[in-house]
């Protein structure tokens, strides 16, 4: 079922502030396997300029995943969850994500387009931290494949 | 930023330690804990391939993070990394057994921009298939 085309720039309300944790950030690097000491001993983080331990690059998708939920879980969009697989990703940061930051998403719907059957929807989520400023922003193209016939 | 690399140093071509990462279903489960992603394409077969995929696969920011190992290690300071893509062309399967998966990560300088930035071009390749594309990280070096 095509999307929506008039959900295109559409613009979601900024998520209630996510507290980037230290141990949430190590669970994250083991899970990932990573032993990169920024990320677990905020001595060698501060060696690299950091004031706190810092977050490998991808982990802050979670926070903005969590947040394109309510673009993706939106009932009038009508997307098809279960056939959802995640097409390309990209970041851009201005800073890393660190321990202690306050953060907000704010999701924007770039584009939908429908291409043999697939519903394909970009999505961007713009990072803030506390004071307002910019650390990172996340395009999240998914990809719902058609369903198949019978 | 506190890269180890210098910009100097490095040059078009100049080719990163490779590196083998391997991705079984405990670390799926792991992975679906620390990140919040518990879609059941990552952990249950049945949901899997009736939503017609061979297996479980393994989650695609896994794999993003896996493959962008290459480049922090390369540079030491993961906050070097300002820009970093990819496109997900084939899952990486991952059968329920010892075995698991194997994602192998390779990269090179593909570009030298301003302000000490270069280009890296990443390739991850699993069961001999490439499993990212347009998989590109622009960092900050010393």
């Amino acid at each position: 079922m095509a999307l929506d085309q008039s959900f295109v720039g559409r613009t979601y309300p900024p998520t209630a502030p996510y507290e980037v944790g230290r141990e949430k950030i190590r669970e994250f690097a083991e899970a990932i396997g990573d032993a990169n000491p920024a990320y677990t001993d905020p001595e060698a983080a501060k060696q690299f300029g950091h004031s706190d331990v810092i977050a490998p690059p991808t982990f802050v998708f979670a926070i903005t995943f969590k947040a394109a939920g309510q673009v993706v879980q939106d009932p009038q969009l009508g997307l098809d969850y279960s056939r959802v697989v995640h097409g390309d990703q990209k970041f851009a940061y201005t800073r890393p994500v660190r321990a202690g930051d306050r953060l907000t998403v704010t999701s924007t719907i770039e584009a939908i387009k429908s291409l043999a059957g697939n519903d394909i929807l970009d999505i961007r989520g713009e990072v803030h931290d506390e004071a307002g400023e910019h650390v990172v922003t996340a395009w999240t193209k998914l990809v719902a494949r058609a369903a198949e016939e019978g | 930023m506190a890269a180890k690399i210098a910009y100097e140093d490095v040059e078009v071509g100049t080719e990163l330690p490779a590196g083998t990462f391997p991705v079984t279903r405990a670390t799926l489960v792991q992975y679906a804990g620390a990140s919040g992603d518990f879609n059941p394409i990552h952990w249950n077969e049945t949901f899997a391939t009736q939503v017609g995929l061979p297996d479980v696969i393994a989650h695609g920011m896994l794999t993003m993070a896996e493959a962008a190992r290459v480049v922090t290690d390369w540079v030491g300071d993961p906050g070097a990394v300002v820009e970093y893509g990819v496109r997900f062309t084939k899952p990486v399967v991952v059968p329920n057994d010892d075995q698991g998966a194997v994602i192998e990560v390779s990269g090179k300088v593909a570009a030298k921009l301003e302000d000490n930035r270069v280009r890296v071009d990443l390739t991850a390749v699993s069961a001999g298939q490439k499993v990212l594309g347009m998989s590109r990280a622009v960092v900050r070096l010393a």
